[in-house]
Formats: structure tokens, C-alpha cells, sequence
């Protein structure tokens, strides 16, 4: 008997809510009352959300911002790690107040995504620098440093490579160990751990690592000039006889991997380095260590600029929008010495960041 | 004598043969236990090992002098204007004051580095937000130390570790070992790691708005999936005519039941976001996503829970001139309770720990705030450990493991309850 009004009970009363739940504006509504009468204060304060989306590589730069903001103001941030390209399809879906107010990015916004902003109505789009993040090739720190160019990066990983540099009739990638790309580098066979495809990270060593060394070969440089398309379609094919390896999003677990496989090399972001020195270390790229200074410098070949992308029809609709992008892009923040470096994020040098400053204080949009 | 079945030779030898493969499929059938035991103890132990640690915390407690010529230059006790105040300054002294012989300014960063620059700031800030008359007076509290520092005293930076490969210098090693020697800095149980929302800064990051999440998600996906789950069992088991149409219905039911999670992620996008307009990173639409995942599961249950009831107590029923109706609800269901209660509990067991669906429905973010209703913006448990994992520094691997620890505990409590509930209910028959 007990137990059949315990069932009967929970399923009538669950039934209740849930013909409800099938009217989800009416729940929605509902809801929405219940939070303004419990929480008013917080509702006056905050409005809506301040909704961040977008790549991953800045997503603990944007959520350190987003905590030290809220501290100092009670604005609310809500920070997603949707990937560079999930966020830009987010933010251009539309201009109303459901889609978000701000997406990170580890590269530009592609003429593709600006377009499909503005055909989503989307109407002004203020483009902010925020810094650099260096890509370094990495191996276990009792290994020997590697020095290798650009080229070799090209030639170490590249699914065809040029028979001769003035030869630019392809074949598949013959190399096995690095001393045979450069008699230079240790007799190490290549094992290379990088990110996947879907990540920006790889994108980006793809496009300055890669592209970069096919660049250095004559006649490809050649090729380059004539037909763009066949030279990107060259450089960026990565080998898939198995020394590339595809190993996840997760650099944590990339590092125990270099450190149980003292050969392999690594590929990932400058802070993963920093933070892991005492187990790896990273490869110079023609010369040039994987250094803070360097990267700053602009003397590390193998960086990019990290971006967020603020949609100024919310600034005013969204509470606190342009203060949070201005606590971002403070020198407190972002400046030399600010709280982003701490955590790995290379500054932009003065005129630039006062530049960057000046076009969010304006809400300077931008066009492609 | 006559020679009876099992003392001729032939007779001995199948005997021998038929002992022998019972032993066989007894000995294999330890082997297994013992290989899934020793992959879980394998697992329990690599997570607590790593996760234990995380559960205490190095604190310091140091005087801070709330000084009115750094916090309210103007005088000012406008809460809204002191929340601005320089606050890191006031931190910076307390630090200072502890080695007065620094004076150069790198060594004062570096001094400044012990610290949890964030967390104390804030707690300060917070303080005098509530109670501007703090201004000018000087108080005592306990603040996190820096996740470098906690890192280094629990021995996961290690000391004979060449100096420029680690994130701690010799000097801050000394400074460190100095402050806990006066009792500045203590060891203390992490109530930070239970109490605080998500955080950028490890020595301040906890699991609360995960784990209300989790809650809440739970609470909509269960409110959802069991009338649904059990309804549709108990029609299609009692009153649906048997034909090919119901048939197919079946098959689909338990296809739904394999399908990868992903899929449902990616029909809540669909259906839930873009056609009905529904906010993102809600845990409403959380669980709306997570009962669809989770209500075949109940569904199968519940059906071979009635399948387990005797025939013979509804037959008796009808027999008595019950209706069909009365027989199923007053008799079988209450025979098949136990069965469906458990089925329910395992399938929500098996919502908490979903990470894939919640992700396509903008629930892998950031909140810093303790979620009220279902339908602010929240993350759960499963998306937080995740999220850690893949944090550069390294105080997130142990609190990635103790976040774990956490999730098995509540997990393993929901499976203990549903075997509890299952023995108690059919002992009372």
C-alpha cells in the first residue's frame, strides 16, 4: 500500500510540473518572477549577464577578467569555451539580446564570419587586441634543445614535401628522423603529440609554423605567387603516417606524455610551457628561444594575437559591457606587469595597447 | 556387488570431466571479479592519491590595516565607491610588513607572490563593502596563501628542482619557510573547495555552483523522465494491443536507450535553443536534454520490473472482479516498485555524470555565481571537472581529482540507496 502512494504520489506530482514544463514560455515566465522576488537586489544590479562564448585559448584570460570584474562591480559574466569558430557562429547568429554580447578568438574573424554578421544584422562589431600567445614545440627537459627552422618544421611534418628545393615535384614525406632534415638535430626518430583539428591552436601552427617553412623552400615560395591555393593545400596538410599524432584537447596530459617519451616533441600553447619548466622545455625555432621577452619582442616566429569581438548595439542593452571590456583592456589587466601576464598572456607593446584602449573607449567599429 | 551408474569407468571419467568444468567456470569467474576489482581499486587509488591533498589548504593570517589614506583618499563610506578602492595596496603592506629588510621591487613582488593576490584582495574588499566603518582600523584574517606556495608546501614542487625550472624561487622557499615557522601560515581543512563557486585562481576555486547545478539539472531531468519513463512502460507493457506497431515502438524505446549522448546535446541545440528560444547555459534546458537521455533508461526498467511481477497476482485480481485498471495500479505496481525505483536511481546516477550533452547547450562555462533557479546560468559537476582538467597551473590536477572524489562519493551513494531501498522495499512484502 505505502509503496503504491509513494509512486503514485511522485508521479502525479511530477506529471503536474511537468505539463507545465511542456508550456515553457509560461514556466519560463514563472521562473523569472520567482528570481526577481527572491533576489531583486541582485536583479537591479546586474540586469542581464554579461555572456562571453568563444575560443579556449583565451577562455582563462576572459575568466580572470570576468572574476576581477565582478568583484570590483557585481556584474555578472558568463564565460563559454565553445572554440574560436563555435564562438563567431554564435555571435554573428543575430543581433538581439539572446546571443552573446562578446567572443574571444585566437585569430582574426575570417571575411566568412564578418559577412555572416552582417547578414544577421549584426551592426557594429569593435575588433580588440588584447595580446600574444606564442606556439612552441616542446620536449622532456632532460633531452637535449632542439634548434630547428622553420623549414624543418615544414619538412618534419608536412604530408609531401618538394623532392629538392628547386624541385618542387612532391613526394610523400621520406623523413624519419630529424637528423635526416638536419644533420644538426639529435638522431631522435619523429614523434609529434599536437592538437587536433578542431582546435585554434592548431590552426594557427598550421598557418605560421607550417606555412612559414613551405615558404622557406624556393620553389614553393614560387608556386605560392602563382597559384595560392595549391601552395595552403601543400602546407597544410599534416602527415598521417602516424609521427603526427592528434592527441586531444587536454595539455596536461600532452606534457606526461613528453615526459614519458623523452623523443617526442609536443605541440601547444606558451603558457603550458611556463607553467610546466620543470618538465619541459621548449624547442628554438630558427634561433629564437620560446621566451616571454621574445614573444613580446616579436622575434618568436611562431605567435598570434589573440582578439575578443564586442557587439556594440549591446553596449547600453547589456549592463556593464563596455566597463568589462575596459577592465580587460586596462593596464592593470592587460598592460605589463597586469594580472593577465601572471597567468601566461604576452602584452601587446604601449602604442598598440593605447590604440586598443582608445578604439573600446570609442566603440571604434571595424570592417573587413 | 552390482556395478550402479557412477562406479563404472566411463561413468568416473565424465564425473571427473563435469567437476573439472565447474571448477574451471568458478575459477574464471573469480578471475573476473577480481580483474574489475583490481581496475577500480586501481582507479580509487590513483584519484585519491592525487585528490586528497586538495582537501586542506595553506592559510595565512596576517593583520591588515584598513588605512583611510589608501581606501577612501576623499573620506568617503559610499560602499559602491569603496568597492573600487585599491585594495591590493593594503595587501601589498600586510606583505611588506611581514620581511621589512625587502626593499628592492622585484623582491617585493616576488614577496607579494606568496600570497593569494585575488582571493585576499576580494575577502578584504567584500568586508569592507558590508561594513564601510572598517576604514582606518586594522583587522586580523585568515587569507589563502598563493596556489604556488600551497603547491610547494604539500611537496608537489619540488625543492631539488633546478631553480630556474620551477615557478618558486629559493628566496620565496626561505620567505615561505620562514611565515610557517611564526605560525603565519597554517595548514587548514579547504573549506573554500566546498563553499566558493568556480575561480580563475586554483587556491580559490570550489565546486558549489557546479554541484547546484548538478542539483537542479537532476531535479528537472528526474521530475520529467520518470512520469514520462514510468507511463509509457506501464501502457505499453498492460494496455497497448500487442501488434507491429507497438513492436516497433519497443525497438525504438531501447535503440534510444544506446544512442551516444551527444546526440540528445545536439536535438536540445536543435529543438530547445534555436526553435523554442530558450537561453543558453540554463540547467532547465539541462535537464529537459538529460531526461530524454535518461527516460528509455527507466522505461526498460520499469518495464521488466512488471514483467517480474507473478501473473498470478493479477489474474487473482481480475478474478475478484478488480478492473484491469485497479489490478495494475493497486496490484502489480506496487509489486514492481523496488524495480522501478532503482532502474530510476541508476538512470539518474547515469545523468549526473554526463558531460557531452551539457556541452552543446552552453553549459561548459564559467559562472561565478551560486545558480538561484533553473534558470540563471549554472554548470555542473562532471563540465567542472573537465574544465579543470585541462587548466595550465598546477594546482588544478589535484583539485581536478578531488573534485572526482566527489562526484564517486555522491555517485556511490545514489547506487548504495538504490540496492538499500530495493532490500528494504521487498523485505516488507
Amino acid at each position: 500500500m505505502t509503496m503504491k502512494t509513494l509512486i503514485l504520489g511522485a508521479a502525479s506530482a511530477a506529471l503536474l510540473v511537468a505539463c507545465g514544463g511542456g508550456d515553457t514560455a509560461a514556466v519560463k515566465e514563472k521562473a523569472a518572477e520567482t528570481v526577481k522576488d527572491a533576489a531583486k537586489v541582485a536583479q537591479t544590479a546586474t540586469g542581464g549577464d554579461i555572456r562571453v562564448v568563444g575560443s579556449s585559448t583565451v577562455y582563462p584570460f576572459s575568466t580572470k577578467v570576468a572574476q576581477e570584474f565582478k568583484n570590483k562591480t557585481g556584474f555578472n559574466v558568463v564565460v563559454e569555451s565553445t572554440g574560436s569558430g563555435g564562438g563567431h557562429k554564435l555571435f554573428c547568429s543575430g543581433a538581439d539580446q539572446s546571443t552573446p554580447d562578446i567572443t574571444n578568438s585566437s585569430r582574426r574573424q575570417k571575411k566568412s564570419e564578418f559577412d555572416n554578421c552582417v547578414k544577421n544584422g549584426v551592426q557594429g562589431v569593435v575588433e580588440v587586441k588584447i595580446g600574444f600567445d606564442g606556439i612552441v614545440l616542446a620536449n622532456a627537459v632532460d633531452s637535449p634543445v632542439m634548434n630547428m627552422s622553420l623549414k624543418d618544421v615544414y619538412m618534419a611534418f608536412a604530408k609531401e614535401v618538394p623532392t629538392s628545393d628547386t624541385d618542387c615535384t612532391l613526394r610523400a614525406n621520406p623523413y624519419t628522423s630529424w637528423s635526416e632534415i638536419n644533420p644538426a638535430l639529435p638522431d631522435f626518430k619523429i614523434e609529434a603529440y599536437g592538437p587536433p583539428p578542431t582546435s585554434g591552436t592548431r590552426d594557427a601552427f598550421v598557418e605560421i609554423a607550417m606555412e612559414g617553412g613551405a615558404k622557406k623552400v624556393d620553389c614553393l615560395a614560387a608556386l605560392r605567387k602563382e597559384d595560392k591555393k595549391a601552395f595552403a593545400n601543400i602546407a597544410h596538410t599534416l602527415r598521417e603516417d602516424g609521427k603526427w599524432i592528434d592527441a586531444g584537447e587536454n595539455d596536461n596530459a600532452l606534457v606526461q606524455t613528453l615526459v614519458n617519451t623523452p623523443t617526442a616533441v609536443g605541440v601547444f600553447g606558451y603558457s603550458f610551457l611556463d607553467q610546466n619548466a620543470d618538465k619541459i622545455k621548449g624547442a628554438n625555432i630558427d634561433g629564437t628561444a620560446p621566451e616571454f621577452e621574445n614573444i613580446a619582442a616579436g622575434d618568436y616566429p611562431v605567435a598570434r594575437s589573440l582578439y575578443f569581438y564586442i557587439k556594440k548595439d549591446h553596449v547600453g542593452q547589456t549592463p556593464g559591457l563596455q566597463e568589462f571590456a575596459l577592465e580587460f583592456t586596462s593596464d592593470a589587466a592587460a598592460g605589463p606587469g597586469g594580472y593577465l601576464e601572471e597567468i601566461g598572456l604576452v602584452p601587446l607593446p604601449d602604442a598598440e595597447r593605447a590604440a586598443v584602449r582608445t578604439a573600446v573607449e570609442n566603440l571604434s567599429t571595424y570592417s573587413q | 556387488m552390482t556395478e550402479t551408474a557412477f562406479t563404472s569407468k566411463a561413468a568416473l571419467k565424465r564425473l571427473k570431466k563435469r567437476r573439472g568444468t565447474e571448477w574451471r567456470f568458478r575459477m574464471w569467474g573469480r578471475a573476473a571479479v577480481l580483474f574489475a576489482l583490481a581496475a577500480l581499486a586501481w582507479l580509487m587509488i590513483s584519484i585519491v592519491g592525487t585528490g586528497y591533498t586538495a582537501f586542506q589548504q595553506n592559510f595565512m593570517t596576517m593583520d591588515f590595516e584598513l588605512s583611510e589614506s589608501i581606501l577612501a583618499p576623499d573620506g568617503t563610506r559610499d560602499p559602491e565607491k569603496l568597492r573600487g578602492a585599491n585594495y591590493r595596496r593594503v595587501v601589498q603592506n600586510t606583505m611588506y610588513s611581514q620581511f621589512p629588510e625587502v626593499t628592492k621591487r622585484k623582491d617585493k613582488q616576488a614577496l607579494f607572490a606568496l600570497v593569494s593576490a585575488s582571493g585576499a584582495t576580494n575577502q578584504i574588499r567584500q568586508m569592507v563593502y558590508k561594513n564601510p566603518n572598517l576604514v582606518g582600523k586594522t583587522v586580523t584574517i585568515t587569507v589563502p596563501a598563493s596556489d604556488q606556495i600551497d603547491q610547494l608546501l604539500k611537496g608537489y614542487i619540488k625543492r631539488d628542482t633546478d631553480e630556474s625550472r620551477r615557478k618558486v624561487s629559493n628566496q620565496q622557499i626561505a620567505w615561505a619557510d620562514t611565515l610557517k615557522e611564526r605560525g603565519v601560515i597554517k595548514k587548514k581543512f579547504n573549506k573554500i573547495l566546498f563553499m566558493n563557486p568556480d575561480s580563475r585562481d586554483p587556491e580559490l576555486a570550489g565546486i558549489a555552483s557546479a554541484v547546484v547545478g548538478s542539483i537542479m539539472i537532476l531535479v528537472v531531468a528526474f521530475v520529467l523522465a520518470f512520469p514520462i519513463g514510468v507511463g509509457s512502460a506501464i501502457y505499453l507493457d498492460e494496455f497497448a494491443p500487442k501488434n507491429k506497431f507497438t513492436d516497433f515502438i519497443e525497438i525504438n524505446i531501447n535503440n534510444l536507450a544506446a544512442v551516444p549522448s551527444i546526440v540528445f546535446g545536439l536535438l536540445g541545440l536543435a529543438v530547445f535553443l534555436n526553435f523554442m528560444g530558450m537561453p543558453r547555459s540554463i540547467p532547465l534546458v539541462g535537464g529537459m536534454v538529460l531526461a530524454l537521455r535518461v527516460f528509455p533508461t527507466i522505461t526498460i526498467a520499469t518495464r521488466s520490473a512488471l514483467q517480474g511481477v507473478s501473473p498470478s497476482i493479477v489474474d487473482g485480481a481480475l478474478s475478484l472482479g478488480a478492473s484491469h485498471t485497479q489490478a495494475v495500479f493497486q496490484q502489480k505496481l506496487p509489486l514492481a516498485g523496488p524495480g522501478i525505483l532503482t532502474g530510476s536511481i541508476i538512470g539518474m546516477a547515469q545523468a549526473l555524470g554526463e558531460t557531452a550533452p551539457l556541452l552543446m547547450i552552453g553549459m561548459v562555462a564559467f559562472v561565478t555565481e551560486v545558480p538561484n533557479s533553473v534558470t540563471e546560468p549554472a554548470t555542473a559537476l562532471p563540465v567542472q571537472i573537465f574544465l579543470w582538467s585541462d587548466s595550465a597551473e598546477r594546482a588544478w590536477a589535484e583539485r581536478t581529482s578531488a573534485a572526482i572524489i566527489v562526484l564517486l562519493v555522491v555517485l556511490i551513494t545514489m547506487n548504495g540507496f538504490a540496492i538499500w531501498l530495493r532490500n528494504r522495499l521487498e523485505q516488507r512484502r
